[in-house]
């Protein structure tokens, strides 16, 4: 099971959260992902290792520009997650 | 290094209301290694850099981001909206370029077409209007036809972006004509943007009275980036001086560079 693999890569989740009913499964990036309830988005990235100042976020098609309201912005089922980056590009 | 002109042999390069240090604008995709690139942008003394919005790899199997290596006090960081292939996709690029909170500005690029990367200049013309009305400043990517830059400029473009050749290209300056006739009719700037493969093409291009150039391509996939954007930087400065500068008439028939009198036994 890919998720199963990908759910490691939150270090802050200490539970299989997979097989947790009250597991809450958003998107990111395009993948399926699985959290624990109660996760922020500040949580999230922290699990992912992601830098909040080198990174721009798109909750459910909306642009977030506040980056300190990451941490009261709670994930819930479904929700959709674009987290885009800068890279090199002519 | 002499990356710009003394003021008194070339006029400022303003864009909108921001007046630019260097003619040459370079992108930052395809090097080997970020250190090949920061050598090579430092070399080709480019302020203007752009860079491009993507996913974040989740799983790290690609390299970071591309800030780390890029100091925003030193480049004017331009993001672009590659890669999209309609006006909202290329929208929502730039919106999100501008929420990393770097500046307004966007190079607006609208691919019609995967196979030549030709820009859908109609789509590009939609996005130009939104954006601006936006309050982005937009510096739109577009093909050498005149009618389109002029519709370009109606829709609130600071700078009409025609192209040299097609991207990644490496053709050089195919219809100098063309992009002179956009040049002579437009009051917003013209930078050529793609194809430009070596450094006569980049002569060549400025020579055509154009305000600026940008290329990404024709350095990073030389054999030896950073001496190619040192020769880029001097063949812009060149050939832009020697626009100004007002070539000689070409003529068809020779005439002596030395006095004709005055020869013995005459």
């Amino acid at each position: 099971m890919p998720n199963e693999r990908r759910v490691t890569i939150f270090p802050r989740m200490t539970t299989p959260v997979l097989h947790e009913p009250s597991a809450i499964a958003l998107t990111v990036n395009g993948e399926q992902r699985a959290i624990a309830p109660g996760m922020t988005l500040a949580d999230l990235l922290a699990g992912l290792g992601l830098d909040p100042r080198l990174v721009v976020i798109e909750h459910n098609r909306s642009i977030l520009r506040d980056r300190d309201a990451y941490a009261s912005l709670a994930l819930a089922e479904g929700d959709v997650l674009e987290i885009v980056h800068f890279v090199g590009g002519g | 290094m002499a990356t710009v002109l003394q003021e008194s042999l070339d006029t400022p390069f303003v864009i909108g209301d921001r007046e630019f240090r260097s003619r040459l604008m370079v992108g930052t995709g395809k090097y080997s290694s970020n250190a090949q690139m920061t050598a090579a942008i430092a070399a080709s003394g480019a302020e203007v850099v752009t860079v491009a919005v993507r996913r974040v790899d989740l799983d790290r199997t690609s390299d970071e981001g591309v800030l780390h290596h890029l100091d925003p006090n030193r480049y004017f960081l331009l993001a672009n909206t590659a890669g999209c292939y309609t006006s909202d996709d290329a929208i929502r690029y730039a919106r999100l370029a501008r929420a990393a909170g770097f500046n307004e500005w966007v190079k607006l690029e609208v691919i019609g077409d995967q196979q030549t990367l030709l820009p859908d200049v109609v789509a590009t013309i939609d996005a130009t209007r939104v954006l601006a009305s936006e309050g982005f400043k937009v510096m739109a990517y577009t093909n050498d036809d005149l009618v389109g830059a002029l519709r370009l400029q109606d829709a609130g473009a600071v700078c009409v972006m025609p192209l040299a050749s097609p991207i990644g290209s490496g053709l050089g300056l195919l219809n100098p004509f063309a992009i002179r006739a956009i040049k002579h009719r437009l009051s917003v700037p013209v930078i050529v943007d793609a194809g430009v493969g070596t450094a006569s093409d980049a002569a060549l291009t400025m020579e055509q009275g154009v305000d600026g150039i940008l290329m990404n391509t024709g350095i990073a996939a030389a054999t030896d980036p950073v001496r190619m954007a040192s020769a880029m930087r001097l063949a812009a400065e060149a050939g832009r001086l020697a626009y100004l500068a007002g070539r000689m008439p070409r003529r068809e028939v020779a005439v002596p560079s030395s006095p004709s009198a005055g020869m013995l036994g005459r």
